[in-house]
This record gives structure tokens, C-alpha cells and sequence, in this order.
């Protein structure tokens, strides 16, 4: 037998079935043991660094994220237990965050309005203000956010049951353009073109029918990876919670 | 409570056991998709997609697998459908068929140029880049996270000559870079 190929060495070296024929010969031949050893040497070298690390509360955060993607009820208002499990994502589960929106929508109304038709107010109720408008803003990024992984990760070739996010696109169409409003406004053009963009797909997705066949989610998932979205909602969202951090008061942020 | 009975408290509707599931094995779930992945985010994206499919797919576990294996098989495949769509996202036109896709071309300055300039890891990170997605699964399940060509298998749902192929291929690729630095590249 002529000697191994380097894909026999690797499998060897990983301890795979590369046949019997090439362990017999391995055996037999001194030069191709060498050749494994060296192998061996050069792998060992190759190492990642490790994983940021994730504190001991990270399941319970992990926990949090997914909750309502399971359509379970907050914790306090949760039913009883026979009762608890919902089919994922067959109905809108996001009364808190509804009443949330509506709430956000009346600041940004207030923020326009302030804007449209100023008043003399003190300069640190100003600040709280815009503050409450980066968080609703940092909220509705992470809602837009969940909804296009959601729709990002759906296995292709089959269709997708989207009532769900229907619902919460519809919602985030009318709250993202009141955001919008407010950032041309605020003079932050980066932020109005990524809401833009967002409303865009969210107009789409309520528009559209309850049932994603295969080749429109195709399309969908297409238009998310090829502008970018989700990376630009990341990156977006990484700013404004900066921006929101920035302006929380000296004794919070130093706490 | 231990794995299995959460997993059958969680079939019969208890959140809490599901709770339990995640608390447990979301770190070492997010190491393992940080390695797939290499980036933070998307190893965040992992591990949620990964407990929302095992949650949605509680009744086809079977009773005699670990649960860790079962979530660990679950995120693996997460983690390689994240690095499928990376790479069609990054070669739009001539990627889509990943099964019969061309070796994709190391780019300039290229991996074993980068490690020559002396930093084995941006080379080794390099040399994961130029990897198909198939390749980079492969080899951080099969190099880096120990698991045998039949396990890797089950996680990514490829057969055992797809598995060997990509493995042979994205060793040859690291090979480039780290041969070089001790003189050893046959």
C-alpha cells in the first residue's frame, strides 16, 4: 500500500474509523507515524479563546428573554399550572408590552408637542424625558428585534404560522413611526432610516396573511439578511441604551 | 428535580421545570455556540432559538437520551443554521446550494500569511472564516469540543462521509496557518 493520504492522518489522529487497511499499514510504517505525530503537534496548536464569561444569573436572564416567545404569562399573573403551557405562538401574547407601547406613544406625542411648541421647563425634567424616550425606543428595538429573529431563523422550505408576530408588527408599525418622528426631529437621522427600515418589513409581515408560505418567507428572510437589519437593530440598540446609560442620574449610574 | 424529570414535568405543562432546563444549561450552551459562532451576539440568538425549538419539540424527546446531549445536539444545529445563513448572506449568488458548493477562496492577506505575522489565534480565526459553514461546524465540534464523527452527525443531520470530508477539509485549511510557525507543513 502507498503511503496514507493526509485525510486517513486526520481521522486517525482524531481516532475515526479511517479503515482497517490504513491502521494496518500506520503500524507498519515508521514514516507515516511521523507524519501523524507532526500532525498531532500542528493541531495542538490550534486553540480559541474562551468564551465571554456568563454570570450565575445568565439562565435566569436567558429565562426572561424567553418567556414571552413561549407565550407564558408573567410570573405574577400566572394561572394554574395544568394551565400554564399555551401552544408557542399561536396567539398574541404581549399585553404588558401593549400597554407598554401605548404608554411610550403618549411620551413621544409629549416629546413632539414639546418640541413643536416649546415651554419653559426645568432643564432636568427635559432630561428625564428624553430618557424615558431612549428606554421606550431601546424597548421597541428589542421587540423589533425578537420578531425579526423569529422570522430570521424559521426553517426554509416549510410554511410559517405569523398570527402571532402579525399582531405585534401591527403594533410596532405604529409606535416605530411616532419613534421615527421623534428622531428626525431629535436630529438623529441613523436612527429614523434603521425605523424606517423596520416599518418597512413590519408593514409586510401585518399586512400579510396569518401563514408565511415557503417562498415569501424565503423573500422575508432574504430582505432581513440583505440589508443587514438585524445587525443595524443590534448595533442601534447597543447606542441607545449608551445614550440612555449617559444621561441616568450621577447616583444611579455610579451605583 | 433532575434533567429527566423536568423534561417530563415541562411535557405536562409545568413551566417551571422548563425554567429549571434553562437555568441549568444556558451557559454551557452559550459556550458551545460562542465557539460555533465566534461572535457574541449570535451566540446569544443560539441559545434562545435552541430552548424555543427544544421547548416547542418537549414530546419528541426520547426518555432514554440526556437531556444535555438532546440540548446540546439542538443548539449545535442552531448554531450551524446561523453560520449557513452567514455564509449566504456573505456569497449570495453562488452559496445556496451548500451541499455542492465550491471551496471557498481565503482572502488576501490570507490565514497563513496572518499567522506568519505571528498571532496563531487571528490566523486560526482567519483560517475559520475562510471555512464553509459545514467545515466550521465540523471541526470546532469535532477539535475543539471533542465529539465523535457519529455525534456530530446527529447535530448537524449531515451523513458520516459529509462529516469526514468537512473535517479533513477545514483541518487542511487550519494546517495552513499553523504548520508555518513550526516548520512543520508537509
Amino acid at each position: 500500500m502507498s503511503h496514507l493520504g493526509e485525510d486517513e492522518l486526520v481521522l486517525l489522529h482524531y481516532h475515526e474509523d479511517a479503515g482497517a487497511e490504513a491502521e494496518s499499514h500506520l503500524a507498519a510504517c515508521p514514516e507515516c507515524a511521523e507524519r501523524l505525530r507532526k500532525l498531532a503537534e500542528t493541531l495542538s496548536r490550534a486553540s480559541l479563546p474562551e468564551p465571554p464569561e456568563r454570570g450565575d444569573d445568565y439562565g435566569a436572564v436567558v429565562w426572561a428573554r424567553l418567556r414571552p416567545r413561549l407565550g407564558l404569562a408573567e410570573p405574577a399573573a400566572e394561572p394554574a399550572k395544568a394551565e400554564a403551557r399555551v401552544l408557542p405562538m399561536r396567539r398574541p401574547v404581549w399585553p404588558r408590552a401593549a400597554s407598554f407601547a401605548a404608554l411610550a406613544a403618549a411620551l413621544v406625542l409629549a416629546f413632539l408637542l414639546g418640541r413643536r411648541f416649546p415651554v419653559e421647563a426645568p432643564p432636568v425634567a427635559a432630561e428625564v424625558r428624553e430618557r424615558v424616550l431612549l428606554v421606550a425606543v431601546g424597548e421597541h428595538l428589542e421587540r423589533s428585534r425578537l420578531v425579526l429573529v423569529e422570522i430570521a431563523n424559521a426553517p426554509a422550505g416549510e410554511a410559517l404560522d405569523v398570527s402571532a408576530q402579525r399582531a405585534v408588527a401591527d403594533e410596532l408599525v405604529s409606535s416605530g413611526r411616532l419613534y421615527r418622528q421623534a428622531a428626525v426631529r431629535g436630529g438623529d437621522p441613523a436612527l429614523a432610516e434603521v425605523l424606517e427600515e423596520l416599518e418597512r418589513v413590519f408593514v409586510e409581515v401585518a399586512a400579510g396573511p396569518e401563514s408565511l408560505q415557503p417562498a415569501d418567507l424565503e423573500k422575508l428572510q432574504q430582505r432581513i439578511e440583505s440589508r443587514g437589519l438585524l445587525f443595524k437593530v443590534r448595533v442601534v440598540g447597543t447606542q441607545v441604551r449608551e445614550r440612555e446609560t449617559e444621561r441616568l442620574p450621577r447616583s444611579v449610574s455610579q451605583s | 428535580m433532575d434533567d429527566s424529570a423536568a423534561v417530563a414535568q415541562a411535557r405536562a405543562g409545568d413551566s417551571e421545570a422548563f425554567r429549571l432546563l434553562v437555568e441549568r444549561h444556558s451557559r454551557a450552551l452559550f459556550k458551545l455556540a460562542y465557539r460555533m459562532t465566534g461572535n457574541e451576539h449570535d451566540a446569544e440568538d443560539v441559545v434562545q432559538e435552541a430552548f424555543l425549538k427544544a421547548y416547542r419539540s418537549l414530546d419528541r424527546f426520547e426518555e432514554r437520551s440526556q437531556v444535555s446531549s438532546w440540548l446540546y445536539r439542538i443548539a449545535s444545529n442552531c448554531a450551524f443554521d446561523v453560520l449557513r445563513r452567514r455564509q449566504r448572506r456573505d456569497k449570495p449568488l453562488d452559496s445556496l446550494d451548500v451541499e455542492h458548493a465550491p471551496e471557498p477562496e481565503a482572502e488576501a492577506p490570507g490565514p497563513d500569511r496572518v499567522a506568519l505575522g505571528g498571532d496563531v489565534r487571528r490566523g486560526l480565526e482567519a483560517a475559520l472564516e475562510s471555512m464553509s459553514a459545514r467545515e466550521r461546524a465540523a471541526f470546532v465540534l469535532r477539535h475543539f469540543e471533542g465529539r465523535s464523527v457519529k455525534e456530530i452527525e446527529l447535530a448537524l443531520g449531515l451523513d458520516t462521509t459529509a462529516v469526514k470530508q468537512s473535517v479533513c477539509r477545514a483541518v487542511r485549511k487550519a494546517r495552513q496557518v499553523l504548520a508555518p510557525l513550526a516548520g512543520t507543513l508537509s
